[in-house]
């Protein structure tokens, strides 16, 4: 009966357009209803702090160097008590393809991506982020972490005073 | 002298009339088909301009005409700057005979709503959707591009395919009123409308008008798919504004005459006639817009086959019966 089921199919499809139309357009009206994206969503790029309300980045050029569009790029500097920093640290954002490598390859957990996706400029020089628009006044994801309390390298503490450090080893005691 | 002044004053006003409620309704259905197309899809359609997107055909028409006019090199510059006024045209002139609600009188004088009460309304009706595919066969020839040409190459054969079952599909109508007028027509159905004498005739002319009407299932002359947008490919600003237009117009002409041929006209309890006849035409703009979400496009092959083994034989067939008991009838 090829007749009977060219009629059905011809009748059906009206059956589940007139179901459709009944419910609630599925489409979210985005500039007035705005997506709240995962936790882990990979938007903007920012610099964080540590819980002292310090900078974290030790200017140790990893993202830099696992950015695959290489739009990452800082001069480090040392500070008097030792502690590294950047002197200036730059973001392309016109070139950043939001991979997140970075973030990846960050030691310090300074550099953190955010759920920030309305970036859009009309201008690409607009894109290019500098120290002072990166940087926010806390630790992002992960408030707690303090690099330097624990591997520090004598800064917030003497050598080996660190809560989860032990002391510096004499190489020569360990001789059998 | 005075009443023939009337008489043309009458005729210019429900001109008017006409024109600026059918040039308004087909703006406003282009909103109604983007809108409902969009709900039966679970979108929202257009809703930015204006409240519910009411004023979108305003920044359509706006955006239209301030685009570029081109014409491609090489077209037929004449023919194709001549085409798309056709297709609106002859869209437009079929209006000239719908009757839209009984006679009323006015000043002691009888008015027909109808422009005017031709006594051959339907043939001139059939003349005329004949005339309109020269404006898709012209703008696709004259377009200098062979998808345009492609797609009025398709035109023409549809054109062939469906004209002939809706010109049959009317035959048990007339044979049943004893008129060629329209206005006949709608007072023949006063009890009855001729949907329910007539469901074969009614359902091969619906079919018809859907081919007529170039849309899904039957937009093979356009069919964006496959011809980018075959006839009017290569026309841009007002001049495919002319063509859409054109489309839509045509779209409630034919809703029209299924409502005056098959579906009582003015003709309903309670409510006044011009809401009845406005309704009727409305639902089935409404319901083609609705095949429009529903169905495939068909291969124009399969259009012809369709059209003439089915069509065709089945409204012959249908003339042929009608014939038959209305002569036993003795009517």
């Amino acid at each position: 009966m090829s007749l009977w089921r060219d009629i059905q199919g011809t009748l059906q499809p009206f059956w589940v357009t007139l179901r459709n139309m009944m419910r609630k357009p599925v489409t979210r009206q985005y500039p007035e209803e705005k997506t709240v994206p995962s936790f882990r969503y990979r938007g903007r790029l920012v610099l964080t702090r540590d819980p002292q309300g310090e900078e974290r980045c030790v200017a140790c050029h990893m993202c830099s160097a696992a950015c695959p569009v290489d739009c990452i790029s800082m001069q480090a500097a040392e500070a008097e008590d030792g502690r590294r920093y950047a002197a200036w640290f730059r973001i392309n954002f016109a070139r950043c393809i939001f991979c997140g490598l970075c973030t990846e390859a960050c030691p310090t957990l300074a550099i953190q991506m955010t759920t920030d996706y309305e970036f859009a400029k009309r201008d690409p020089l607009h894109f290019v982020y500098e120290k002072d628009d990166l940087l926010i006044h806390d630790g992002g994801k992960d408030l707690h972490y303090d690099f330097y309390r624990h591997a520090g390298i004598g800064v917030a503490n003497p050598r080996g005073k660190n809560a989860d450090e032990y002391g510096p080893v004499d190489p020569r005691s360990l001789l059998p | 002298m005075m009443d023939m002044l009337l008489t043309l004053a009458l005729i210019l006003v429900k001109l008017l009339l006409i024109f600026g409620v059918v040039l308004t309704l087909a703006a406003y259905l282009v909103l109604a088909e983007r809108k409902i197309l969009g709900r039966l899809q679970l979108r929202h359609g257009p809703n930015r301009v204006g409240p519910f997107g009411l004023l979108q055909p305003l920044a359509d028409v706006i955006k239209l005409l301030t685009k570029e006019d081109t014409i491609p090199a090489g077209a037929d510059r004449p023919i194709f700057l001549l085409a798309p006024g056709l297709t609106a045209i002859t869209a437009l002139l079929a209006f000239a005979v719908v009757p839209f609600s009984p006679p009323i009188t006015l000043f002691g004088r009888t008015v027909p709503m109808v422009v005017c009460d031709l006594n051959i309304g339907v043939l001139y009706f059939l003349g005329l959707s004949s005339l309109a595919v020269y404006g898709v066969a012209l703008g696709g020839w004259a377009s200098n591009s062979k998808y345009a040409l492609l797609g009025s190459i398709r035109g023409l054969a549809q054109l062939i395919s469906y004209e002939l079952s809706m010109g049959l599909a009317i035959v048990p109508v007339v044979l049943a009123t004893r008129s060629f007028s329209l206005t006949d027509i709608v007072m023949a159905q006063a009890n009855i409308p001729f949907a329910l004498v007539h469901p074969l005739a009614f359902l091969i002319f619906f079919i018809s008008m859907l081919a007529e009407s170039k849309r899904v299932p039957f937009d093979l002359p356009e069919a964006e798919a496959e011809l980018v947008a075959g006839f009017h490919t290569e026309y841009s600003g007002m001049r495919f504004g002319l063509f859409f237009v054109g489309e839509y117009i045509n779209l409630i002409i034919l809703s029209a005459m299924i409502t005056v041929l098959f579906l009582g006209g003015w003709h309903g309890p309670l409510l006044p006639p011009l809401v009845w006849f406005v309704g009727k035409v409305l639902f089935i703009c409404f319901i083609f817009i609705w095949i429009r979400g529903s169905l495939p496009r068909l291969r124009y092959d399969q259009l012809m086959h369709f059209g003439w083994k089915v069509l065709v034989p089945l409204a012959l067939l249908n003339v042929l019966v009608t014939g038959a008991v209305l002569l036993w009838l003795g009517v």
